[in-house]
């Protein structure tokens, strides 16, 4: 394979304000043509600030970034404002989780697909209105053409849902990051909605970073998954991998505590206490407090990365002697 | 026997068990509720039907699921049983006693307690997590001081450490420990029956394990009943003794949890067991069980609710509201045509009726 379509290097984001918060510590995360990536993780542990960075999305005063992102080629961090607005939506775009408060109110759906299409690609009224039109049969949106003139309050969630991924792939990105898509609708859309997604990748075999709390999401859509905790990626591997053998004790604990298949009235499995705040930057491993393995190296410096494979790399001590999986 | 007796401290004592084991701890007969909506000047004047013509009962020591998507009306029954709301119908019995009648407001709230999804919404921000464990106590007529003691003792039953949380403010601590505070104060008076609405659900994977521990515990120990809305499914597998599935305002499955996953018979709840992503990388689901999106509740279609998105669709699903029916060999029921014999679906169960064939006759 040749150079990955995304390339983050050591990554690390920090707010500051009023409190400082150190929100991605040393991310370094790629991405080929064609692939999904799921990046998996619980609430505060960085993977929604990662896909901001992807595209420039973070408050600038407030936002300090080192390390390096470059998408195609391109070094992201170092783009002025004309580059970065011809580079969001036609290089890569981004579905959010509330599609109500994603797409504006005051314009209807086909005005605002067509308003994309108008911008990157100088096309003409007729034709933007056309590809519209095509996008919202594309995501199979019954009665489209009725639709290109609602406003997104008259629709339902699940279609206001496909709406936004129509005006995401209007343009035709190389990348879709999809930022929780389906965590706010109901069980039986959130299904189609992710079947959508499978099939349209494959069709327009576009990358996608796939962000999501829930690892039966992450099944029925990934390819490859990356574990967050607390702003650093914890493991990566393929969708096998990371399911069948996971080797960070944080993974692990997440696929054990889960109540799919767990028989009534016995106990789960849990991983004790909460998350860390992030108020510093680590200096040692910060899942140590809750993991059942820690030793006394965990909690006075940062635990090493260790590569297993290609494509396979677990940040534990537990990883540098390799041991017989349990 | 001593002339003067100290007074006893009044501590407040969980209401007695009237009717005994074998009366359900609630019963709700016809519960319905219609919100009206619009009518502005011109306006049509609308309904919503969030909650029609629902019936269950929870027996003492059970817990019992709810699930359903949004807007099929599981949160509007829960604040309908608490009595946050006015109900338009129906007759809710809470151990064969009417709220109201035999049972008084004040009582009946003591007997049963909610606790709500958003942990931080529903606690009083200015009060200190001990203040608010210990408000319902004082309420109901119990000492400052023994609240206090009462509200410590909660905290640590809920694995809160009393010296460590009791001054904090809820904005202070995480999801999971506002929720533990919920719970905590939920219990302070001792309720007989707890609603958890969607209590679970905003928590992360390895803090929800956590509290459904740590609830499974409460229930032992306090001997609580439990009604148990969720619209994750593994949860509501996981807690259940038995559940209740709804659509738009109505039940249309119920029964014990075992049976109803691994027989469903109404094909909403097949969609919605199918709707569950698999754990299993080689086993992704392929095609949608259903497809779009629940319709609106408000003029919700005619005749059984589910029919436009159903795939057994028949012309008597549109004219009949299907009444919940046992399903043949359960011990649940269904409200669906293919359940009832002789309803005049193809697929209903040949029945003794001798009508049953002519009706079937008629369809294709």
């Amino acid at each position: 394979m040749n150079a990955p379509l995304v390339d983050i290097r050591d990554l690390t984001i920090r707010f500051t304000g009023e409190r400082t918060v150190y929100a991605v510590n040393g991310v370094s995360l790629s991405l080929g043509e064609g692939e999904v990536l799921g990046l998996l993780g619980e609430s505060g542990s960085g993977k929604s600030v990662t896909m901001r960075a992807l595209m420039r999305l973070l408050p600038k005063k407030r936002t300090v970034i080192s390390g390096s992102v470059a998408v195609a080629g391109q070094d992201v961090l170092a783009m002025d404002d004309a580059t970065l607005s011809a580079f969001r939506g036609r290089t890569v775009s981004m579905i959010f989780q509330e599609p109500a408060l994603a797409l504006d109110p005051v314009y209807t759906i086909g005005q605002q697909i067509a308003e994309s299409v108008k911008r990157h690609e100088g096309a003409s009224h007729a034709t933007a209105t056309a590809r519209a039109l095509e996008m919202l049969e594309l995501v199979r949106i019954p009665s489209a053409k009725r639709r290109l003139d609602a406003y997104p309050h008259e629709m339902s969630g699940g279609m206001r849902q496909r709406a936004m991924i129509a005006l995401a792939l209007a343009c035709k990105p190389k990348i879709l990051l999809a930022d929780e898509p389906t965590t706010a609708l109901d069980a039986t859309v959130q299904i189609q909605i992710l079947l959508l997604l499978r099939e349209l990748q494959r069709e327009m075999g576009m990358s996608v970073i796939f962000v999501t709390h829930d690892i039966g999401v992450a099944i029925e859509i990934c390819d490859k998954v990356a574990v967050m905790y607390a702003g650093q990626i914890v493991e990566t591997g393929t969708l096998g991998d990371i399911v069948r053998t996971p080797r960070h004790p944080y993974p692990q604990g997440l696929l054990a505590s889960t109540v799919h298949g767990a028989r009534r009235g016995a106990r789960l499995q849990t991983i004790p206490g909460t998350p860390p705040s992030l108020d510093q930057a680590p200096a040692a491993c910060s899942f140590a407090p809750r993991c059942a393995h820690a030793q006394q190296r965990c909690t006075e410096r940062l635990p090493p990365d260790v590569e297993l494979a290609p494509g396979r790399t677990v940040r534990c001590v537990l990883a540098e002697n390799p041991v017989p999986a349990s | 026997m001593t002339l003067i007796e100290p007074l006893p401290e009044p501590i407040l004592e969980p209401l007695a068990d009237i009717g005994g084991p074998a009366q359900p701890l609630l019963d709700v007969k016809n519960l319905t509720k219609h919100f009206p909506v619009g009518g502005g000047f011109l306006a049509e004047k609308k309904t919503v039907r969030a909650v029609d013509d629902v019936s269950f009962s929870i027996a003492k020591g059970e817990t019992v699921g709810i699930v359903g998507e949004s807007g099929c009306g599981k949160s509007t029954t829960a604040r309908l049983l608490m009595h946050l709301m006015p109900r338009n119908a129906g007759e809710i019995l809470f151990d064969g006693e009417t709220v109201g009648g035999t049972l008084g407001m004040r009582d009946f709230r003591r007997g049963m307690q909610m606790v709500f999804q958003d942990s931080y919404a529903s606690l009083n921000p200015r009060l200190t997590i001990e203040d608010s464990i210990a408000f319902g106590p004082k309420v109901h007529g119990i000492a400052d001081r023994d609240a206090r003691a009462l509200a410590r003792e909660l905290m640590d039953k809920v694995g809160l450490r009393p010296e460590v949380f009791a001054n904090r403010y809820p904005h202070e601590v995480s999801g999971g420990q506002r929720q533990r505070v919920n719970i905590a104060r939920a219990l302070a008076l001792k309720p007989r029956l707890v609603i958890l609405d969607e209590a679970v659900s905003a928590l992360d994977k390895s803090v929800e394990a956590q509290v459904l521990n740590l609830l499974t515990d409460l229930k032992r120990e306090f001997g609580l009943t439990y009604l148990f809305i969720s619209h994750d499914l593994n949860v509501v597998r996981y807690i259940s003794d038995r559940v209740l599935v709804m659509y738009l305002g109505q039940v249309v499955e119920l029964g014990p949890v075992d049976e109803v996953w691994d027989g469903p018979a109404h094909p909403y709840t097949r969609a919605l067991l199918a709707a569950m992503p698999a754990l299993d990388p080689d086993q992704r689901t392929q095609e949608p069980p259903i497809t779009g999106d629940p319709p609106n509740p408000i003029d919700p279609p005619a005749g059984c609710r589910f029919h436009t998105r159903c795939s057994f669709f028949e012309p008597v699903c549109a004219e009949v509201c299907p009444a919940l029916s046992p399903v043949a060999g359960g011990a649940h029921s269904a409200a669906c045509h293919m359940v009832i014999p002789g309803s005049g679906h193809s697929r209903a169960p040949q029945s003794l009726a001798p009508k049953a064939g002519d009706i079937a006759g008629a369809t294709p």
